[in-house]
C-alpha cells in the first residue's frame, strides 16, 4: 500500500516538474524581445485595408510612413529625406536613399504611386476616402514623387504620417492580391514572422532598415489579451513587457506597484455630447432649436467634477475640437465653469417651464453608464429630465447616423491635424455631422484652414471656428482623454506620442 | 438496423438546413449594421457603400443566406471580414485548441469530481461528506471568470508558477503547453466536477444498498474492494453518460474561459466575432459546432442500436 501512494506522489511530481519550468520561461522571453500585450487583436495586416487602432500599432514597426509625427505633433520626415509644398497643390517627396522592402527590392518613387493607386483602386480599402483629394501622382526622378491634389489641401500631409503613408512592397502585393495581409512586406524596422489570430503577431528586427542604429530589439511580440485585469495582472507576472489600453482605474492600481512604468499622456481625441439639430424626422424639441437651451445644459455640468468622479482626474476638460497639446488649440475658448444660476435664467429666456426632458443616447459600457448618470444629476439642478437611452455601439452609430437622437454621448479618438477633428463633424453634408449643423460662415473658415500651410494662420482660423462653434453648440467637447500604458522595470526608452502609437525606436528590454 | 440508421442519416441533412437557416436569421437579428463596424472610424461613405457591394449586404436577404450556403455546400465556410484570412482555414487551427482545452478539463472533473463522490457517500453524514459537499456546492456556483481571474492573480501574479495566459500548441512544447492550459482547464473542469461529484453520490449510495453489496461485505471482503470494485464500477454507468452529456457544457463553458486566459480557441473565436459582426465566422463556427454534435448524436445512436438488440427490429 506505501509503495503504492509513493508511486502517485513520485506520479504527480513528475507531472508537476516539467510544468514549473515553462512558468520560469514566462517570465522572460528569448534575448531582445519586447512582448506587447494590446486590448485586442488586429484587423487585416494591410494598410490599405486595415482600419483599428491596434492594426497601426503593430504597423508601426513594421511598415515606415512618409513622414511621421514627433511628441510635438510636427510632421518630420520618416521614408522622405524631405518634403515640400511646391504649390497649394503639389506635395513633393524626396525619399531617403538606399531605402530596401523587407523583400531586397527598392523603394523608390515608383512605389510611391503604386501604393497611392492601391489604396484608390484595391476592394475593401478604407484609405480612399483619406486620399480622396488626389488628382494624380507623378514621378520626377527615381527618388522624387509628386502628390498633385485636385483642390488646396494641407492637412493631406496629416494623412500620410500613418496608414495612407505606408508604402508597402509593389512586387510582394503584386504576387500576394488580396492574400497580402497574411505575410506583409514593407519597409519598417521589423519584419513579418507570423500570426496566430487571436493569439500573437511575431515579427524580427529588419537588419538593412535606414535607421538600424536606433533599434535595439530582436523580436516584438503582440498579444490580444482583451480583458484589462488579465492584461494588467499579465504584466505584473512579467508574461508581458508591455500593455495598453488601460482605464483610469487600471492606472490608480499599476501606479501602485513600485516594478511597473506608467505612462500616461495625452491624445489627440475629444469626448462630447453631440446635439442632433436638424438629423432625421425625429420630433423637434428645446434642445434641438435653440442654442440657449444647450448652454444652459453645457453650464449645467461641471466638466472636472465629471473627469474626478468618472476617470479619476485623469483627462482634461476642454470646449473645443482640439486638445491643449495641439498647435491648432484656442486658448481664448476655455471650458466654461458650472453656472447653475445663469443655466437657469437661460432656459428661462428660452421659455422653457418646468423640468425639460432630454433623452441621451449612450453606447454601453460602465465608464459610459457612470458619466451619463453624473450628467443626468448635475443637469437636474438647473431643471433638466435627463433619461438615459444605453444601447449596444454599433447600434447607437446607426441611430446616430439616421438621426434617431437627441444628445449622443460619442468621442472621436482624434488626429494630428485639427482638419481630421472637424472637418467631417460639422462641416455642412460632413459624413459624420450627425447634429447636420450647417454654417457658411465655419464651412467657409474651414476650407480657408485647408488652404493655408503657415500653421499660426491656420490656428487663427480653427479659433474662430471654435468660437463660432462654442456659440451655437452642435457638439458640447467635455474632455480630451489620455492614453495609459504601461511597461515592466525591464523596459527602458519608450517615448510616448499623442497618437498613441507605440514607436519602438529606442526601446530596450533586458 | 438498416432502416432505422437509414432515417436516422436522413433526419441528419434536414437538421443541418435548418440549423444553417436558424443561426443565418438569428444574426440578423443582431442589432448593427456590420458596415460601420468595418468602416472604421471615419464610416467614409463611400468605403461603407463599398463595403455592403462587396459582402452583398446590399442584396435581399434570400439570396444572401443561399449564396452562403452554396458556398459553404462546396467546402467554403467564406472568410472573415475582420483579418481577411479563410473561415475553414481559422476552423482548423482553433478546433484543436478547444478540444485539448476541453479534454483537459474533462480528465480534471472525473478526478475530483468521482473521488470526492465516493467519499462523501462512503463517508455519509460526517465532516467529509459535508466538506465534499461544500466545495461542491462552491464549485458549481462560482462563476467561471471570477475563478480565472483570482487564480491568475494568486497562481500567476503573486506565487510566478505559472503563465497568467497564452497558449502553446502540444506539438511544439508539451510541457509549455500544459503551463498554459492548466489552470484554465482547471477553472472549467471545477464546475463539472462539482455536478460529477453530486451525481457519483448518489449513485454511490444507491449502490451501497444493493444487495450484492451487502453480499460483498458477507464474504469477509474488504471495504475498499467493496467500494471500489464493486459499488463504484455500477455507480458509474449514469456518471458516465452525464460526462458525455456535460462535454457539450465543456465547450461552451470554454467562451468565458479562453476569453479570460486570451487562449485562442473556438470560444474566444466566436466572442469577437459576434463583437465585430464577422458574420461568417460566427455562421461557420456554429454550423461546424452544430455538426460535430449531430455527427455524435448518429454515432451514438449506432452505438446504442448495436448495443440494444431491441433496437434492432425497429
Amino acid at each position: 500500500m506505501a509503495a503504492t501512494r509513493m508511486r502517485s506522489v513520485l506520479l504527480l511530481a513528475a507531472l508537476a516538474a516539467p510544468m514549473a519550468a515553462p512558468a520560469a520561461l514566462a517570465q522572460s522571453g528569448p534575448a531582445g524581445t519586447l512582448r506587447i500585450g494590446l486590448d485586442v487583436d488586429a484587423d487585416a495586416l494591410d494598410p490599405t485595408l486595415s482600419r483599428t487602432y491596434v492594426g497601426r500599432i503593430v504597423f508601426n514597426a513594421l511598415c515606415d510612413k512618409l513622414v511621421d509625427i514627433d511628441d510635438k505633433l510636427n510632421i518630420v520626415p520618416q521614408m522622405a529625406a524631405s518634403f515640400t509644398w511646391v504649390d497649394p497643390t503639389t506635395l513633393e517627396f524626396k525619399l531617403r536613399p538606399g531605402l530596401k522592402f523587407h523583400d531586397g527590392t527598392d523603394v523608390d518613387a515608383a512605389a510611391i504611386k503604386f501604393n497611392m493607386d492601391r489604396h484608390m483602386t484595391m476592394q475593401g480599402s478604407t484609405r480612399r476616402g483619406e486620399i480622396a483629394g488626389i488628382e494624380r501622382v507623378e514621378e520626377v526622378d527615381k527618388l522624387t514623387a509628386r502628390i498633385v491634389l485636385k483642390a488646396p489641401n494641407v492637412p493631406f500631409l496629416a494623412q500620410l504620417t500613418d496608414r495612407a503613408g505606408m508604402l508597402v512592397s509593389p512586387k510582394a502585393a503584386t504576387a500576394l492580391g488580396a492574400d497580402f495581409g497574411k505575410a506583409p512586406v514593407c519597409a519598417g524596422p521589423f519584419k513579418f514572422v507570423e500570426r496566430v489570430p487571436q493569439d500573437r503577431i511575431v515579427l524580427e528586427k529588419f537588419p538593412e532598415y535606414w535607421d538600424a542604429g536606433k533599434i535595439h530589439l530582436n523580436r516584438v511580440v503582440y498579444q490580444p489579451i482583451i480583458d484589462g485585469s488579465v492584461r494588467q495582472a499579465n504584466l505584473r507576472a512579467g508574461s508581458i513587457d508591455m500593455g495598453m489600453g488601460f482605464l483610469p482605474n487600471d492606472a490608480v492600481d499599476l501606479g501602485k506597484d513600485n516594478r511597473i512604468k506608467l505612462f500616461t499622456f495625452a491624445g489627440l481625441g475629444y469626448q462630447s455630447l453631440t446635439f442632433n439639430l436638424t438629423n432625421g424626422t425625429r420630433p423637434r424639441t428645446p434642445m434641438m432649436t435653440d442654442a440657449r437651451v444647450r448652454k444652459a445644459f453645457e453650464l449645467s455640468i461641471d466638466r472636472t467634477a465629471l473627469i474626478q468622479v468618472v476617470y479619476n482626474g485623469l483627462y482634461t476638460p476642454i470646449a473645443q475640437m482640439v486638445p491643449p497639446n495641439s498647435p491648432f488649440y484656442a486658448p481664448e475658448v476655455p471650458p466654461p465653469a458650472r453656472d447653475v444660476a445663469k443655466a437657469k435664467a437661460l432656459l428661462a429666456e428660452a421659455g422653457v417651464r418646468g423640468p425639460l426632458a432630454v433623452e441621451l443616447m449612450i453606447a454601453n459600457s460602465p465608464d459610459a453608464r457612470q458619466a451619463a448618470e453624473v450628467i443626468q444629476s448635475m443637469a437636474a439642478e438647473a431643471g433638466f429630465d435627463v433619461k438615459i437611452r444605453s444601447t449596444e455601439f454599433v447600434t447607437a452609430l446607426q441611430a446616430s447616423d439616421k438621426g434617431d437622437f437627441e444628445v449622443f454621448w460619442i468621442g472621436w479618438s482624434g488626429r494630428a491635424d485639427a482638419d481630421g477633428n472637424i472637418w467631417n463633424m460639422v462641416r455642412t453634408g460632413g459624413p459624420l455631422n450627425a447634429s447636420s449643423y450647417s454654417n457658411k460662415e465655419v464651412d467657409s473658415l474651414l476650407e480657408q484652414a485647408r488652404a493655408i500651410p503657415d500653421v499660426a494662420a491656420r490656428r487663427a482660423l480653427y479659433g474662430k471656428v471654435a468660437t463660432q462653434l462654442h456659440q451655437d453648440l452642435p457638439l458640447m467637447y467635455v474632455f480630451s482623454g489620455k492614453w495609459i500604458m504601461a511597461t515592466t522595470g525591464r523596459v527602458s526608452g519608450f517615448q510616448p506620442v499623442p497618437d498613441g502609437l507605440i514607436r519602438l525606436q529606442g526601446v530596450r528590454v533586458q | 438496423m438498416r432502416g432505422h440508421l437509414g432515417v436516422r442519416f436522413a433526419q441528419v441533412i434536414p437538421t443541418l438546413l435548418l440549423v444553417s437557416i436558424m443561426v443565418f436569421c438569428l444574426q440578423q437579428l443582431m442589432p448593427g449594421d456590420p458596415a460601420l463596424v468595418l468602416a472604421g472610424e471615419e464610416r467614409d461613405p463611400e468605403v461603407l457603400e463599398q463595403i455592403r457591394r462587396e459582402l452583398k449586404l446590399d442584396q435581399p436577404l434570400v439570396f444572401q443566406y443561399f449564396y452562403w450556403i452554396g458556398n459553404v455546400l462546396q467546402g467554403d465556410l467564406g472568410f472573415s471580414w475582420r483579418i481577411r484570412q479563410p473561415v475553414t482555414e481559422l476552423v482548423a487551427t482553433k478546433l484543436p485548441v478547444t478540444l485539448q482545452l476541453a479534454s483537459m478539463a474533462f480528465i480534471i472533473a472525473v478526478f475530483i469530481g468521482v473521488p470526492m463522490g465516493v467519499l462523501s457517500a462512503v463517508k455519509k453524514n460526517t465532516f467529509w461528506d459535508y466538506l465534499a459537499n461544500g466545495i461542491g456546492l462552491a464549485g458549481l456556483s462560482t462563476p467561471n471568470f471570477w475563478l480565472g481571474i483570482m487564480l491568475i492573480l494568486l497562481v500567476s501574479v503573486h506565487l510566478g508558477w505559472l503563465p497568467p495566459s497564452g497558449y502553446v500548441p502540444l506539438t511544439e512544447d508539451w510541457r509549455q503547453s500544459l503551463a498554459t492550459t492548466i489552470m484554465p482547464a482547471f477553472v472549467l473542469g471545477n464546475a463539472i466536477s462539482a455536478v460529477l461529484m453530486r451525481h457519483t453520490r448518489s449513485a454511490m449510495l444507491t449502490a451501497l444498498q444493493q444487495d450484492y453489496v451487502r453480499t460483498a461485505r458477507a464474504k469477509g471482503l474488504s471495504e475498499h474492494l467493496v467500494v471500489i470494485k464493486h459499488a463504484l464500477r455500477n455507480a458509474l454507468v449514469p456518471v458516465v453518460t452525464l460526462g458525455a452529456l456535460e462535454l457539450g457544457t465543456l465547450l461552451s463553458g470554454a467562451v468565458l474561459t479562453e476569453q479570460v486566459f486570451s487562449i485562442p480557441g473556438f470560444g474566444k473565436m466566436i466572442v469577437d466575432a459576434v463583437f465585430n459582426r464577422d458574420y461568417p465566422v460566427v455562421q461557420g463556427v456554429v454550423l461546424v459546432t452544430a455538426t460535430v454534435y449531430v455527427m455524435l448524436n448518429l454515432v451514438a445512436d449506432v452505438l446504442y442500436v448495436m448495443i440494444n438488440p431491441r433496437l434492432r427490429g425497429a
